[in-house]
């Protein structure tokens, strides 16, 4: 195995983490990385192999599969998408420069992901701050210590072809300069709680849980409830929750503008098809690509359960006077073990406190 | 038509019935519409359960206090002119008797959280709002049945409680709102709670409990418009015995009800940190 340099100084757990990866990428299931002495191994042993998922074809998503899984269904009929899911994964949003073809080989992805694997573990430097309180894989959050898709492609936008998010129009530029000028908080940072970022304040996470529901740093993790007229998904970051009507209601007026707009549902045949307005011009509440987006912005979701592991997820941005084309995202949802325990970020948020003490601390060294 | 014979019959009948009710209203006191709860038969989701979806909320000052209680003023606040909008309304409470069973030992720490209320109060930092007063925030809560689980989502910071109703466990570590395992007693949703953390309160008045906290709840619709929201709590270490609340719960019936987005996390941190700023709000 050649994996790294002396450089990159590996300890145990790097060489446990890659030689689990080896394993997952063949779609075994183990149990990951027995940490170095001390460490509990609770965590990280929960899940293991990333489920292989069917890559969706750029075109064409998994919906084209020519014979149908059985899926589950709820008593009146409709897919079930109850459960637990996951969008972890490590293809990007968008295609990189070097690259140019649609799918990676299987050795590219193992390589790749291997690699990422590596920079995931080595983002904190062992005896800093950022290691004792952020050190993801100690904690068992590293992607590659959780279920991740097996997904093959270059990038995640399949439309338009090139993989990249389009250009932007000067309007849609303009408007997100002027959002966030308007939004900013006077002060330094750590003068108040309101110049901290809206995700350490426990608010709304970024990116948020969506929509659109883009992949997480860590714990991206989903619960789904369904029934007749509506569907619920919380996200595990920060407890957020979306509330789903499948009753065929209007969205409010446009005056109301929560930080995730109104989602409205309709079944188009096994797809969950949603579709949102009224998203607030706070930009922080959002991913950045869409930090410009219109008053009259309408998001558009797919959601298919293709298997018993996987539901295919599609979202469309269509907004012309935002972007100079429309543009798709795909990804795969993939089960995972629950329960998701109560997050209470806000309630158990004493970094937030000792952030604030330690800038008071600082000043009066000034 | 009746003959005379069979109206006789009839009214002995209703009388019966009457009597009854009035016995069982005597009995268990202000819980009007639980003898009705007998008589109403909820729709059926198409797996054969009563349908308990709709959204729904409490009509009462039990968030303010749980017991019977006298309106009484908040702080005034004339920096910023607050006067009246804090104040507390009067309400006849929703438990059994006058006042909660604790013991002498925590009377003592009711009193202490009901002085220091308009600082400590969960509520005011927006913190989760535990069981059983997520069911009577005054804010509108929506029932999901779904497969396996039931939701129960509020407005008030969209809290969430997941009832447990096929894969039942024990709660795998302690938490604000519990962990819920739920069953069908007939009509009836049965909801046991046990794993909370000792951080919630019951109310704005200070009413409060230990992390033995231990919740039984019965939910039964009782027209097409409202349930029956009967707690049972107990929690040996804060009360002599455990003790009851029981109330309406009020179908909300505008055609465009829905849970909003009320993140109060925002307007809670000044209150929280506020002391740590730069420039300290007077």
């Amino acid at each position: 195995m050649i994996v790294g340099t002396r450089r990159n100084r590996m300890n145990h757990r790097v060489i446990h983490a890659l030689n689990a990866l080896v394993i997952v990428g063949t779609g075994a299931v183990l149990l990951l990385p027995n940490f170095s002495v001390g460490q509990t191994p609770a965590t990280a042993t929960k899940a293991a192999a990333s489920a292989p998922v069917q890559a969706a074809k750029p075109a064409a998503p998994a919906t084209a599969a020519a014979k149908p899984a059985a899926i589950p269904r709820t008593p009146d009929g409709k897919p079930d998408l109850t459960g637990y899911w996951t969008n972890a994964t490590y293809t990007p949003l968008e295609r990189a420069a070097n690259v140019t073809k649609q799918f990676f080989t299987e050795q590219e992805f193992e390589t790749n992901t291997r690699n990422a694997a590596v920079r995931d573990e080595q983002q904190t430097t062992p005896g800093t701050t950022g290691d004792v309180h952020y050190d993801f894989t100690q904690f068992g959050l590293d992607k590659s210590q959780n279920t991740f898709a097996h997904d093959l492609r270059t990038a995640m936008i399949t439309d338009p072809p090139d993989g990249r998010v389009p250009a932007q129009t000067p309007e849609a530029q303009k408007r997100s300069r002027d959002r966030a000028a308007a939004y900013k908080v006077p002060g330094a940072a750590y003068d108040s709680v309101q110049t901290i970022s809206i995700s350490s304040r426990c608010v709304i996470y970024n990116p948020p849980p969506g929509p659109p529901m883009l992949p997480q740093g860590y714990n991206g993790n989903y619960q789904i409830i369904q029934s007749p007229n509506y569907v619920m998904i919380l996200f595990e970051q920060i407890g957020d929750i979306r509330i789903i009507p499948l009753d065929g209601r209007s969205a409010p007026p446009p005056t109301v503008r929560p930080w995730m707009g109104f989602s409205r549902g309709h079944w188009d045949g096994d797809t969950l098809v949603v579709e949102t307005t009224n998203f607030s011009d706070r930009p922080e509440g959002r991913p950045r690509q869409l930090s410009g987006i219109s008053d009259n912005f309408k998001l558009i979701e797919r959601f298919k359960r293709i298997d018993d592991k996987t539901i295919n997820y599609e979202f469309t941005v269509n907004d012309p006077e935002t972007f100079v084309k429309p543009w798709i995202v795909n990804m795969p949802f993939t089960k995972i073990n629950g329960p998701i325990f109560e997050p209470a970020c806000h309630e158990g948020n004493y970094g937030m406190l000792d952030t604030m003490k330690g800038a008071r601390e600082q000043d009066k060294k000034k | 038509m009746r003959s005379p014979r069979q109206r006789l019959v009839f009214f002995a009948a209703a009388a019966a019935v009457c009597l009854g009710l009035a016995m069982v209203s005597t009995a268990v006191q202000q819980t009007p519409p639980a003898p009705a709860a007998a008589a109403y038969r909820a729709p059926r989701t198409r797996d054969g359960k009563p349908d308990l979806n709709g959204i729904f909320q409490a009509m009462n000052t039990a968030n303010y206090d749980l017991a019977p209680h006298n309106p009484a003023p908040g702080p005034l606040l004339i920096g910023s002119m607050i006067g009246a909008l804090s104040a507390t309304p009067p309400g006849m409470g929703v438990i059994e008797g006058t006042s909660l069973p604790y013991l002498p030992a925590a009377i003592e720490q009711k009193k202490k959280n009901f002085e220091t209320r308009f600082a400590e109060d969960p509520e005011a930092k927006c913190y989760l709002p535990g069981v059983p007063r997520f069911m009577y925030m005054p804010y509108p809560f929506q029932i999901i049945q779904g497969q396996g689980h039931i939701a129960m989502i509020s407005e008030y910071k969209n809290a969430l409680r997941d009832i447990y109703m096929d894969h039942q466990t024990k709660a795998p570590a302690d938490s604000w709102m519990g962990w819920s395992n739920g069953h069908w007693d007939g009509e009836t949703l049965v909801i046991d709670t046990t794993g909370f953390n000792d951080r919630s309160w019951f109310d704005r008045a200070g009413d409060y409990h230990s992390d033995a906290l231990h919740v039984v709840e019965r939910i039964t619709a009782t027209s097409p418009y409202h349930l029956n929201y009967e707690a049972t709590i107990e929690d040996p270490q804060t009360f002599s015995k455990p003790w009851k609340i029981s109330m309406p719960l009020y179908r909300r019936l505008e055609k465009n009800a829905e849970i909003m987005d009320y993140r109060c996390v925002e307007y809670s941190e000044d209150l929280i940190y506020g002391k740590y700023r730069k420039e300290p709000i007077k």
